[in-house]
C-alpha cells in the first residue's frame, strides 16, 4: 500500500472580479443598524467611565472638605466624633472591622462554596444538582435586612455555645478569648457575611467548573485518576481564575455589606483583643448608623470613609486581576 | 508487558439506546489492531469499553466480558480506576494538561499510580517516555515550558509519552491523527510501529490508508441503519482485509462504494 498523505489540493485561483471590492465592504459597514449599534455600545462604554469618574470626584471633593476640618489623625484615631466642635474622627476601627470581618467571611465561605460547587458540577446526580443549585441561587435573593434580622434574633443567641467552645480550646491564643455577653462581635459578623456571600461564590464557581473541558477530564481519567484526582488535575487548575473572580465578587459584597452588619453589631470605637469581643464597626455599617444624625461636616466625614472603602475595593479587584494575569501563560 | 485482549459478547448502551451489539474478538499482544468503519458505527464506543471509559458518559452501560489475559475487566469488584491504569488511552484531539509543564504532563499519571517517586526516578521516566514518543530531542531543553505551547503533532506525542509513562499493558488510540497535519501524522504512525514492540495497540481510524500502513489486524465495523446498533462485520489480517475480504460489505467500504 502506497503512502499518500491526504493533502487537500490547492483550490484554483478565483476567477477575476469575484472578490468584493473595498468600496462594497465599507458601504456594508456603514449600514444604519451597524452605526446605531456602534454608537450604543460606544456610548455605554463611555457612560460607565463617566459614572466612575463622577463618583470618584464627588467622594474626593466632599472628603477633602471634611479632612481639612479634622482635628484627629484620619488613619489612626480611635474615635468618630465628626459632629463635635472641633470634629475628631479616624477610620482605624472601621478599617480593622471591615477587613477582619470580611476575611473571616472569606475563610469560611470560599472553601464551603467550592465544595458545594464541585458537588453540584461533578458529584451530585443530575436530579439533585438542578434543585440544589436553584436553592443556592435563591439564597442570593434574600434581602440583606432579612439576613440582619435572622442574624440578630437567631444567630446571636445561638452562637454563645460555639463561643464558649472556642474559648475552651482556642482561648489561649487570645483572639478567641470569650467573656460572657451577647455574641455581637466581628466573628459573628464574619459568619453572617459568609452565609451571605456563599451563593455568589458558589454559583460563579459552579459555572466555571461546568465549563472545564471534557477532554482534560478524560485525559486524567484515562491515566487512572480517581474522581478527586480528576478534579485536582483538570477542573481546579482550569477553574482557578474563576474561583479567584468568584471570591473577589464575594469579598466585594462582604466589604460593602451594610444593613445586616448594622443590625447585628453593637458598634463601638475600640479594637478588642479577641475576635469574640462585642463591638467594632465597619465602613458601611458606620455610614448607615451615623448618617441621619450627622451635620454637614459629619456627612462629609462619612463620605471620606466611603472613599476609603471605594479605594479598598479597587485595590482588592486590582490584586485579583494581577493574580489571574500572572497565571495567563498556563490558561490555554 | 503487553497482554492479550479477549472480548466476548460485548454490548454497550447509552441509556436505552444500544450502541454496539454482541462483539467478540481477540487482540494479540504486541500487535496493532485497527478499527475502521463508517461514522457512528460504534468503533470509538467499543474502544472506550476496553478501558472502562464508556461508563463515564452519563447513561453509559456495558454488558459482556473483556478479558485482559485472564482477568475480566468487568468482573465484580474490579475497580475501573485500576483498569485505566493498565489500559492507556490517547484521544482524538491532543489534550495535554494546560496548566502543567511538559515535564509535569509526562509524570502526571506516574504521580497518580506510583505515589511519590524521587526526583531522579521521575527524571528517568520523563526521558524514557519522551524518547519512546520520539519527542525527547525536540523538547529536552524546555521541559519546564507549558505543554500547551507545543505544536499539535508534538502535543499528541506528548500525550502518548504521558500514556506510556505509566507502562500500561495496552494502548488505545482514538483517531490519534485526525487533528494533525500529514507530517505529524507520519511521525505518529512511525511511532506506532515502534511502540508495538512493547505494547498491545488498538487504533480507531477513519483513514484507511493509515489502517493499512500501521496495523497487523483490521476490524471492520458497520451498522444496519440509523438508530441500529453497530456490529463487528469481520476482523482479519490487514493484508487480507484490504486485498480479499470475506464479506462483501467490507470490500464495498474499502473501495469507497459507501461510507
Amino acid at each position: 500500500m502506497d503512502i499518500t498523505p491526504a493533502t487537500a489540493a490547492t483550490p484554483p485561483p478565483l476567477p477575476g472580479g469575484s472578490q468584493p471590492a473595498p468600496a462594497e465592504q465599507s458601504k456594508a459597514a456603514a449600514r444604519a443598524g451597524d452605526r446605531i449599534f456602534l454608537a450604543l455600545s460606544r456610548g455605554s462604554g463611555i457612560l460607565l467611565l463617566v459614572i466612575m469618574a463622577a463618583i470618584a470626584v464627588f467622594l474626593t471633593v466632599r472628603a477633602a472638605s471634611a479632612l481639612s476640618h479634622n482635628e484627629g489623625n484620619f488613619f489612626t484615631t480611635f474615635e468618630w466624633n465628626a459632629n463635635a466642635n472641633p470634629p475628631v474622627f479616624g477610620i482605624a476601627v472601621l478599617a480593622f472591622g471591615t477587613i477582619v470581618s470580611s476575611l473571616i467571611a472569606m475563610l469560611i465561605a470560599v472553601p464551603v462554596a467550592i465544595g458545594i460547587a464541585l458537588f453540584i458540577s461533578h458529584y451530585a446526580p443530575r436530579k439533585l444538582a438542578a434543585p440544589l443549585s436553584y436553592v443556592i441561587d435563591l439564597l442570593a435573593a434574600v434581602p440583606s435586612i432579612v439576613y440582619g434580622l435572622w442574624g440578630a434574633l437567631f444567630l446571636v443567641p445561638h452562637l454563645t455555645g460555639l463561643y464558649g467552645w472556642l474559648n475552651d480550646y482556642l482561648g489561649w491564643t487570645g483572639i478567641f478569648a470569650y467573656h460572657d455577653g451577647a455574641a455581637r462581635s466581628l466573628f459573628t459578623i464574619g459568619i453572617l457575611l459568609a452565609i451571605m456571600i456563599l451563593p455568589i461564590v458558589t454559583s460563579v464557581s459552579r459555572e466555571v467548573f461546568l465549563q472545564a473541558p471534557k477532554m482534560h477530564e478524560e485525559a486524567a481519567l484515562a491515566l487512572g485518576a480517581t474522581r478527586w484526582e480528576v478534579i485536582r488535575m483538570s477542573v481546579l487548575p482550569f477553574g482557578r481564575s474563576g474561583i479567584i473572580s468568584a471570591s473577589m465578587l464575594g469579598l466585594g459584597r462582604a466589604l460593602g455589606e451594610t444593613m445586616a452588619v448594622a443590625t447585628v453589631l453593637s458598634p463601638s470605637f475600640e479594637i478588642g483583643k479577641s475576635l469574640l469581643d462585642p463591638g467594632g464597626g465597619t465602613f458601611a455599617q458606620n455610614i448607615a448608623s451615623s448618617f441621619k444624625e450627622s451635620g454637614e461636616i459629619g456627612k462629609d466625614a462619612l463620605i471620606a470613609s466611603g472613599l476609603v472603602l471605594f479605594v479598598l475595593t479597587l485595590l482588592v479587584n486590582g490584586a485579583a486581576r494581577m493574580i489571574i494575569a500572572r497565571r495567563k501563560e498556563y490558561t490555554a | 508487558m503487553a497482554k492479550r485482549i479477549d472480548v466476548s459478547g460485548l454490548s454497550a448502551f447509552y441509556g436505552a439506546h444500544k450502541a454496539i451489539d454482541d462483539i467478540s474478538m481477540t487482540v494479540e499482544p504486541r500487535s496493532v489492531t485497527a478499527f475502521i468503519g463508517p461514522s457512528g458505527c460504534g468503533k470509538s464506543t467499543f474502544l472506550r469499553t476496553l478501558n472502562r471509559m464508556h461508563e463515564v458518559t452519563p447513561g453509559g452501560r456495558v454488558e459482556g466480558k473483556v478479558l485482559l489475559d485472564d482477568e475480566n475487566l468487568y468482573g465484580p469488584g474490579v475497580d475501573p480506576v485500576s483498569v485505566r491504569r493498565t489500559v492507556g488511552m490517547v484521544f482524538q484531539r491532543p489534550n495535554p494538561f494546560p496548566t502543567m509543564s511538559i515535564y509535569e504532563n509526562v509524570v502526571a499519571g506516574v504521580r497518580l499510580n506510583g505515589g511519590r517517586l524521587r526526583k531522579a526516578e521521575l527524571d528517568a521516566v520523563v526521558e524514557k517516555s519522551l524518547k519512546g514518543a520520539n519527542l525527547w530531542k525536540e523538547v529536552k531543553d524546555r521541559l519546564n515550558k507549558p505543554g500547551a505551547g507545543l505544536s499539535g503533532g508534538q502535543q499528541q506525542r506528548l500525550c502518548i509519552a504521558r500514556a506510556i509513562a505509566v507502562e500500561p499493558q495496552v494502548l488505545l488510540m482514538d483517531e490519534p491523527c485526525s487533528a494533525l497535519d500529514p507530517i505529524s501524522t507520519l511521525a505518529i504512525e512511525d511511532l506506532i510501529g515502534e511502540l508495538k514492540e512493547r505494547f498491545t495497540i488498538v487504533i480507531v481510524t477513519h483513514n484507511m490508508q493509515q489502517a493499512a500502513r500501521v496495523s497487523d489486524r483490521t476490524a471492520f465495523f458497520n451498522l444496519a441503519g440509523v438508530g441500529q446498533p453497530g456490529k463487528l462485520v469481520e476482523i482479519d489480517d490487514t493484508e487480507r482485509i484490504f486485498s480479499n475480504p470475506s464479506v462483501q460489505a467490507t470490500e464495498d467500504y474499502i473501495s469507497g462504494r459507501f461510507g
